[in-house]
């Protein structure tokens, strides 16, 4: 029997992965698109149209603000109507470009495959691609790419669990194109220095799992002594949320990131597989990240997909071109259902880490009513943090910052698990969520006093 | 279609399991049903009687006081159900149905709707009920009896039973009128409504274990303390696991949400506790059933021991400052 790794908690939210098995199909035809110039986490681009510009496929229009920060380029090719403030994903106010498409997608002539010699023109390349982390998280890869020197890491670990129900899109990119994922690793521990990789993925998924020894095994036979005999693909149990970074070091490494801290200080790197798969499409075509992979599934659809598709497509958009709904959705959602993000509007474009789109029915969409917390300990036991979901969850109701602190509040990785189990339906992410912020905005008081005593 | 729905918006996770509060009642009650049938063998229809009782009456008191307190109606949540159950599987068959009720009502609003309801008693319900009874009217409470035929006829318990032989000295089961191991598996000797029989509450455990509706730690502990203390004590261990309510306590008292500990650590430190408690009072008190004051004991620490076990983070959870 094969070894299976995990960590302690976790719960099992019934996978409803309907579209594994159907293959990704290309949409294109889009009438416009609309770029946020901010897809990532860090500093907003800088815009470098105006509106009456014409602008080419893979065409920068969105200059990075800093080092942490990202550039946006153009996903279809046509003119520029309007640069104009909307409500992101943060709910902050940002900047961005919408473009009505010529239909034709040309490529900006520009286009060619970067010149990469090392680890320097390597992340600076990478940088230049606009490419995030395209699990959800939407953290510049670049930035990950570039752990302070007192902290290198000794392994490279690919995140493929893709934990979340419904969502395939990780899934679709291995069975569809496992030797770009296995080219990405290798140019990861080439250019940075890494010798060795563990992909970590649901044992639930054996064909991935089979593609990916596939690959690996030829590349390893062709050359015994080169680096793919150092890569290794580590099945995981399959429980919610074996895909969070700090759940899938501890279950394939063995370590503990220690609370406030990043994986490099365990000396590992995690890369979600679609992202490593495009730097190894990146480094051989030179395209920027303009489309994406994602699954569009939930109640309310009326075909299921997985779909690719340039990025900044407005989500009502698409649905209506993979097939329309099926009901009158009452919540969609950018991401899973356990983590992913309710939007407002279907005029909400999609963003580069965008893995799924899920639109609920009414039905489903109804929040469930509150009842009084009976102490069931389903929360406490699931945790995969090891918290009190339940204490937090009282202390962020009395505004007792004393509390939140004993039981570690800020600990929380907002995996949903513990309000999934919870039997009287408390609203626990929510109430820790809101517990956070009255630490941040009591930490953002706290020197000011001084400086005013 | 129109694309203009109105979309709602609201925190992750957007998905729930199936388990509600209801539900889990639900398990326990189903749980409580192999040994309810094993009394009406053992006992005869008086048993089931008696049960149905105090299950009305602490739906009825639920019912009551949460109208005259002006909160939302929870019968419906089924806990009442599960209190009156507890109450009636620790009453001997024979009580009178007033004192039951009596004791169902007190159960359900002075140790549970006085403190805010379900999940904020800080002592399970149902043993409030019957220490209130055994205090006040003692020999009722204590009038143990089997069926001979159709007829209930007095009897004593295994562990007054037990007591004797051992002061006589011969205290080996099945000989000298002690009840065998068959006996108190199947329940065939005098006792409580529901703690007859192990076999029949074992059942229902493990219905409860398989779906994780309790966890195993404060169970086994505590009859895993209860047998080392009676081995300790050079009395059959066995005897006193399978005897005096223990298996009925251990797997569905010791277990209440409300009034246990939360983490498994201190599940398990409940159980010991109550185990070490109960062998106290078994061999030491003037009472041979101790269960009962032993949970109630543990129930008012088990705030402590939540305090004293409260898990580690992953990470450490060193109290850090977030950048953002
Ligand atoms: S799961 Fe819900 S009911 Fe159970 S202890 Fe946690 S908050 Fe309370
Ligand atoms: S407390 Fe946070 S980390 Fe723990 S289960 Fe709930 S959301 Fe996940």
């Amino acid at each position: 029997m094969p070894m299976t790794w995990s960590f302690s908690g976790g719960a099992h939210p019934h996978g409803r992965k309907g579209t594994a098995e159907a293959a990704t199909v290309r949409l294109d035809g889009f009438r416009r698109v609309v770029l946020p110039l901010s897809q990532h986490a860090g500093a907003p681009c800088r815009c470098l149209v105006a509106p009456g510009d014409l602008v080419k496929v893979g065409q920068r229009i969105g200059e990075p603000g800093g080092f942490v920060s990202a550039p946006v380029h153009a996903s279809v090719s046509g003119k520029v109507v309007a640069v104009r403030k909307t409500v992101g994903f943060s709910g902050a106010r940002i900047e961005a470009v919408e473009i009505e498409s010529d239909g034709v997608y040309e490529m900006h002539p520009d286009i060619a495959p970067p010149v990469v010699t090392d680890r320097a023109s390597f992340v600076a390349a990478i940088a230049a691609s606009g490419l995030v982390g395209l699990g959800g998280a939407s953290f510049p890869t670049h930035v990950k790419l570039s752990p302070p020197a007192d902290k290198a890491p000794d392994t490279l670990l690919i995140n493929a669990a893709e934990c979340e129900p419904f969502i395939a899109s990780d899934y679709r990119r291995i069975l569809e194109d496992p030797a770009a994922v296995l080219a990405g690793i290798l140019h990861v521990m080439h250019y940075i220095g890494i010798p060795r990789t563990a992909i970590g993925i649901e044992d639930d998924k054996p064909r991935a799992i089979a593609a990916l020894h596939a690959v690996i095994d030829a590349k390893a036979a062709a050359d015994p002594f080169g680096p793919a005999s150092h890569v290794e693909v580590v099945p995981l149990r399959t429980r919610y949320p074996q895909g969070a970074e700090k759940m899938l070091i501890h279950a394939v490494t063995g370590r503990t990131v220690p609370s406030g801290g990043l994986p490099h200080d365990v000396r590992v790197m995690v890369l979600n597989v679609s992202t490593v798969a495009f730097i190894a499409d990146y480094l051989l075509t030179g395209v920027p990240l303009v489309r994406r992979r994602l699954t569009l599934a939930g109640s309310a659809v009326r075909s299921p997909a997985n779909l690719d598709v340039p990025v900044g497509v407005p989500i009502g958009d698409l649905v209506e071109a993979a097939g329309g709904f099926a009901r009158t959705p009452g919540k969609v959602l950018m991401g899973g259902p356990m983590m992913g993000v309710a939007i407002d509007s279907l005029d909400s474009p999609i963003i580069k880490a965008n893995n799924a789109i899920l639109a609920l029915d009414e039905k489903e969409a109804r929040i469930p009513d509150e009842s009084v917390c009976i102490r069931c300990a389903k929360c406490v036991e699931s945790c995969p943090m090891r918290l009190m979901p339940t204490a937090i969850d009282e202390a962020s109701r009395r505004n007792d910052l004393e509390e939140l602190g004993t039981f570690h509040c800020n600990d929380c990785i907002e995996c949903g698990t513990c309000s999934f189990v919870c039997p009287a339906r408390r609203h626990l992410v929510q109430s820790i969520r809101n517990g956070k912020a009255q630490l941040r905005a009591a930490a953002a008081k706290a020197p000011k006093k001084e400086a005013n005593a | 279609m129109s694309t203009e729905a109105r979309l709602l918006v609201s925190s992750s996770p957007h998905l729930r399991d199936r388990a509600t509060t209801r539900t889990l009642m639900l398990d326990v009650i189903v749980a409580l049903i192999p040994a309810l049938v094993a009394s009406y063998l053992v006992f005869g229809v008086r048993a089931v009687a008696l049960t149905f009782v105090t299950v009305a009456a602490a739906v009825l008191a639920e019912a009551a006081a949460r109208r005259i307190m002006k909160r939302e109606d929870t019968i419906s949540d089924l806990s009442a159900v599960v209190t009156g159950l507890l109450l009636a599987f620790n009453l001997p068959p024979t009580l009178p149905y007033y004192m039951a009720a009596i004791g169902a009502v007190v159960a359900v609003v002075v140790a549970k709707q006085l403190f805010g309801g379900l999940g904020s008693n800080f002592m399970n319900p149902a043993l409030v009920g019957r220490v209130l009874l055994v205090i006040s009217f003692p020999v009722a409470m204590t009038r143990w009896t089997v069926l001979d035929g159709a007829d209930a006829v007095a009897a004593a318990t295994p562990l007054a039973q037990l007591k004797a032989a051992a002061a006589a000295g011969s205290a080996v089961p099945g000989t000298g009128g002690l009840p065998s191991y068959v006996d108190l598996l199947l329940g065939t000797h005098a006792g409580c409504v529901g703690e007859v029989s192990v076999l029949a509450l074992l059942v229902g455990a493990a219905y409860l274990l398989a779906r994780r509706t309790i966890s195993p730690w404060a169970p086994l502990a505590f009859v895993g303390t209860v047998g080392l203390f009676a081995l300790v004590a050079g009395q059959p261990p066995l005897y006193h696991m399978m005897s005096g309510g223990l298996i009925l306590g251990a797997f569905f008292m010791a277990t209440d949400y409300a009034t246990t500990p939360l983490s498994w650590k201190g599940k398990l430190a409940f159980g010991i506790g109550c185990g070490l408690l109960t062998g106290l009072i078994r061999l030491f008190g003037g009472m041979e059933e101790g269960v009962s004051f032993a949970i109630l004991l543990m129930n008012i620490v088990t705030p402590h021991i939540d305090k004293w076990t409260r898990p580690v983070p992953l990470g450490g959870g060193v109290r850090h400052a977030r950048s953002a």
